[in-house]
């Protein structure tokens, strides 16, 4: 197949004819739960020469909708029309004017980024003369030049998925489908993604649609379409979609009292539609221009207008369709008292304490003299880069990897010698859902509330309070394996909380989760983490880390930076960035590292 | 105590996960049940049905008589008579017939004047096992019309005449020394694959990671796995033993103690190379392949289907390793020939190492990839 040049697409761009359209397009899938409507009658289309963002949580039929316009699926019913072809009717009239990056994309990790280049190139057809002009853009756009005989599998996060962009452009489509090629990558890999794609508008006028669970994400794009529930429940311009919000958005402050306590209050007053923890301060988005009014019993709040973002304007409309009445949530029955004089048994105030830690791989240095300490009752966040080795240390403190050196102590046992026992106190929820999917929800709480020792009534009534507490008493006796993505969420943090266990460790717990049932998720560590529970969060998700009291950043292995939120954003204050978001101080803060890396070479 | 019913719980749920999930219980059911039928009805060394060809140049009554004998016998058919050498060729090499019979014209005379007579067999050798089994059938049949008619005409029989009789297995039923092996293959596949698989899937779906963060230890999980696998492994042989008994009419002559005792300590090494491949690989898939690159070996080298005796002493010297070749000999002595314990103790003992053993380096393992 000869490749598609350039001009190709501008016969039709004269017509009135859009260069992507959809029309009532429907999709259902069989599940063991009835018939799943993936996409509901969705219609919309794509201008040329732009990015679309496809915002939606997981689940929300994002990777459905992308497979049906690479005609990888068939519509139930409704058209697709690409650049005037059909994929559903006639697929191979679309895939020489496409590329499609798949969620998982795949490379062969066993070849080179060269070769990889070479084996995509000859699947699209490209003459081999023209392969050298074609792959000089790619590569110095991607950063990839100076490791095209690096086997793929060795490149790092980030640079797999700038390694499947350049494959998925190397015939110069110039229409570009990517399937959420940001998730699991740092935010410094994930600027640099978005500055390729950007850059690759500007330059060869190419139309991307890129699907994303992240919310901050949809203020990059030129156009947003939501997906909510196989529904689109919106679509314009970031601009559009922040003027609706306009003056909405306050930020309040409560000096004399932990905002974590004061947060779900405040969401429940009225006219309130979202609060989320920012740091030390609590965001705040009114449903109309009226500022909130707080009662005296709250304390002092200082309240400050804030500019409107994308993330307010999703929630409001969320909240216009989802008719749930929060709550105030009360842990007592979940968390007995007993249990948390329990923790504060011993004299310690930390419940993490690691010093020196050291973990080698064969001759790669994975964690390098690592030391911090973790109060009780502390919400501690680990973030780096993809390689930075905070997975390795958190799995050494939940006892998944043993260390090479140092000391650690958790929860008041010295992790090396009682590791067993300390196991006792603490919970792990990994990022996967990784429960028994064949077994029920009953059957899963059994299972692990007696792996931690639990017997008798005891038990009975403890997995009847999880059961009531995270509203699962309706699945009681479905397997886990088909719950709805946000129940198995919330099994997964029963079964880790079940024992009642002073540390919880979370591994990008809220990753692609429906920003509603974060905001739940966190309401529960949040209430958790003022009883007394020390909670220790790896994430790459920047809304995650704002959750945290302090957070510790690592490169290579070692510490680079540690602090609460706002002291990071403080450090890293410039005229060019005066309010940088944590996002910013981030990628500012890896940045300089790399830079002092280079300068010492 | 405390811990008992840890374990205890660690067992219900790898049954749970085992039995609610369809495709691993279609895995324990019907691949066992399709080999049993399969190789009790197909994998048999008796031949029936041989055709065979008749090339006779004699006329008298001498070589109608033998020949008779071969169209009498229900294990040969007649697929057609021939006159000419020519006619050999197609037909052996079209494997329409395994044996062709060929009688001179001077048979009959030469019986006559008591000379000896020839009967010439022309064998497919391309299948030489087959071959070999054939020409003990005609040799058979031969040597018994010869005693007859020396009978018949007064001439005293050979000097020294052999009588046969097989014991443990008089009619020498080749069902009789495979179907009790099965008992053994079967179990086999069924322990290595439960226990292969299960923590190689664990792995996979994330769970391992949250088992090992519950105050569950090591061996704790290792005895989670090896529990259901005994039950599993039971249950599964003792099902082949049933139907062997009442299907196949294997007799079981010897006690049932001494075969449960065998099974015992073969499904303790089962589980034990099965936990041994499980520590070392990460995906269900490598699980699988790991099983057969263990199934295949030990199967062949377990005298199964081949005797161990034919083997170069290098690889009889590696069958010892092989815990089916100990069981091969339980179950065969068991059934056939009414062994009891006290006769079986070397095998006991060599399985009972074997399988300590290979429990042990799983449990080393295991703790070596955690570290």
């Amino acid at each position: 197949m000869a490749p598609i040049p350039k001009s190709h697409p501008m016969a039709d761009l004269t017509s009135p004819e859009a260069l992507i359209s959809a029309n009532g397009l429907t999709k259902t899938f069989p599940s063991p739960r009835g018939t799943l409507t993936a996409l509901d009658n969705i219609t919309f289309s794509l201008k040329e020469g732009s990015i679309t963002g496809l915002i939606g949580p997981d689940g929300a039929g994002k990777t459905t909708l992308m497979r049906l316009l690479a005609g990888l699926l068939l519509p139930d019913s409704g058209e697709i029309r690409i650049m005037g072809n059909n994929p559903s009717r006639d697929p191979l009239s679309v895939q020489g004017s496409i590329g499609y990056m798949p969620q998982k994309f795949g490379l062969y990790e066993d070849l080179s980024v060269q070769e990889n280049l070479d084996l995509y190139a000859d699947l699209q057809g490209v003459p081999r003369n023209r392969r050298k002009e074609l792959y000089a853009p790619l590569l110095s756009m991607t950063a990839l030049s100076p490791f095209g005989k690096r086997l793929a599998g060795q490149l790092s996060g980030g640079m797999k998925q700038k390694l499947g962009v350049a494959c998925s452009l190397v015939h110069q489509p110039p229409i570009l489908l990517l399937d959420e090629p940001t998730v699991g990558v740092d935010p410094v890999s994930r600027r640099e993604l978005w500055e390729i794609l950007r850059k690759l508008v500007r330059e060869s006028r190419s139309t991307l649609f890129v699907s994303t669970s992240y919310l901050d994400e949809a203020e990059r794009c030129d156009e947003i379409l939501i997906l909510y529930n196989g529904k689109i429940l919106g679509s314009g311009t970031p601009e559009s979609f922040r003027k609706e919000v306009a003056g909405h958005g306050y930020r309040a402050e409560t000096p004399g009292q932990s905002p974590r306590i004061v947060e779900p209050t405040l969401s429940l007053l009225p006219g309130v539609v979202d609060t989320v923890l920012e740091g030390s301060t609590i965001r705040i988005v009114m449903g109309g221009d009226t500022p909130p009014t707080f009662s005296e019993s709250l304390g002092e709040i200082i309240l400050k207008s804030v500019p409107p973002r994308f993330e307010d304007a999703f929630m409001s409309r969320i909240k216009k369709i989802t008719n749930a009445t929060p709550k105030l949530i009360s842990i007592d029955r979940l968390y007995p008292r007993q249990s948390r004089n329990k923790n504060n048994k011993n004299g310690s105030p930390y419940a993490i304490e690691v010093e020196n830690l050291v973990r080698d791989f064969g001759s790669f240095r994975a964690v390098d003299n690592l030391s911090f300490h973790v109060r009780k009752g502390e919400v501690f966040g680990l973030l780096g880069a993809n390689g930075a080795g905070k997975t390795t240390t958190f799995r050494i403190l939940s006892g998944l990897l043993a260390p090479t050196g140092g000391k650690l102590v958790v929860a008041g046992e010295n992790v090396r010698r009682a590791a067993a026992h300390a196991r006792q106190s603490i919970g792990y929820m990994a990022q996967k859902f990784s429960l028994y999917s064949q077994l029920t929800v009953f059957q899963n709480l059994t299972f692990y509330s007696s792996a931690y020792g639990l017997s008798g009534t005891q038990q009975k009534e403890k997995i009847q309070d999880s059961l009531i507490f995270f509203e699962l008493e309706p699945y009681r006796n479905v397997s886990s394996g088909i719950l709805p993505l946000g129940f198995r969420q919330r099994l997964a943090l029963s079964c880790a909380l079940i024992h009642e266990p002073s540390i919880l460790f979370l591994d990008e717990p809220t990753s692609g989760v429906d920003p509603n049932a974060r905001r739940e998720f966190w309401h529960i560590i949040n209430a958790l983490a003022t009883v007394g529970v020390s909670v220790l969060v790896t994430t790459h998700f920047m809304e995650e880390a704002e959750y945290c009291d302090r957070l510790l950043i690592m490169a290579q292995g070692a510490l680079l930076a540690m602090g609460s939120p706002s002291e990071i954003k403080e450090k890293t204050k410039s005229p060019r960035i005066p309010d940088p978001s944590l996002e910013d101080a981030f990628v500012s803060l890896l940045s300089d590292f790399k830079k002092t890396q280079g300068d010492q070479k | 105590m405390q811990r008992l019913l840890r374990i205890l719980r660690l067992v219900q749920k790898e049954f749970l996960a085992l039995l609610r999930d369809k495709k691993s219980r279609m895995v324990l059911i019907v691949p066992p049940t399709v080999q049993l039928l399969v190789f009790s009805y197909a994998a048999t060394f008796d031949l029936n049905n041989i055709s065979y060809a008749v090339w006779n140049e004699d006329t008298g009554r001498y070589s109608r008589q033998l020949l008779a004998r071969f169209s009498g016998s229900p294990n040969f058919k007649l697929a057609g008579t021939i006159t000419h050498e020519q006619e050999v060729a197609p037909l052996m090499n079209n494997r329409k017939v395994l044996l062709v019979i060929h009688i001179r014209s001077d048979f009959s005379r030469n019986l006559l004047s008591s000379t000896p007579a020839m009967v010439e067999v022309l064998l497919d050798g391309r299948q030489s096992n087959t071959a070999m089994i054939l020409l003990g059938y005609v040799e058979t049949i031969v040597s018994n019309y010869t005693t007859e008619i020396a009978s018949e005409r007064g001439i005293p029989p050979p000097i020294a005449p052999i009588t046969l009789r097989a014991w443990y297995n008089p009619n020498l039923k080749s069902r009789w020394f495979i179907v009790p092996g099965i008992v053994g293959l079967l179990t086999l596949v069924v322990t290595l694959l439960v226990t292969a698989l299960s923590v190689a899937r664990e792995r996979e779906e994330g769970t391992f990671d949250q088992l090992l963060v519950t105050p569950l230890t090591p061996f704790d999980i290792i005895l989670g796995k090896v529990l259901p696998g005994f039950a599993i492994g039971m249950v599964e042989a003792t099902g082949i033993i049933v139907l062997a008994v009442l299907i196949f009419h294997i007799p079981l002559r010897g006690s049932v103690g001494a075969l449960y005792l065998g099974l015992f300590l073969f499904i303790l090494s089962g589980l034990g190379v099965g936990l041994m491949i499980s520590s070392l690989v990460s995906t269900q898939q490598q699980g699988l392949l790991g099983a057969f690159l263990f199934l295949v070996p030990s199967i062949i080298l377990s005298g199964f289907a081949t005797p161990i005796a034919n083997m170069p002493t290098f690889i009889q010297n590696l069958t010892l390793l092989n815990p089916l070749r100990y069981f091969m000999v339980i179950l065969r002595e068991v059934f056939l020939q009414g062994a009891g314990v006290s006769i079986l103790l070397p095998e006991y003992a060599a399985l009972l190492a074997i399988g300590v053993s290979a429990l042990l380096l799983a449990g080393y393992f295991f703790r070596r990839k955690l570290g």
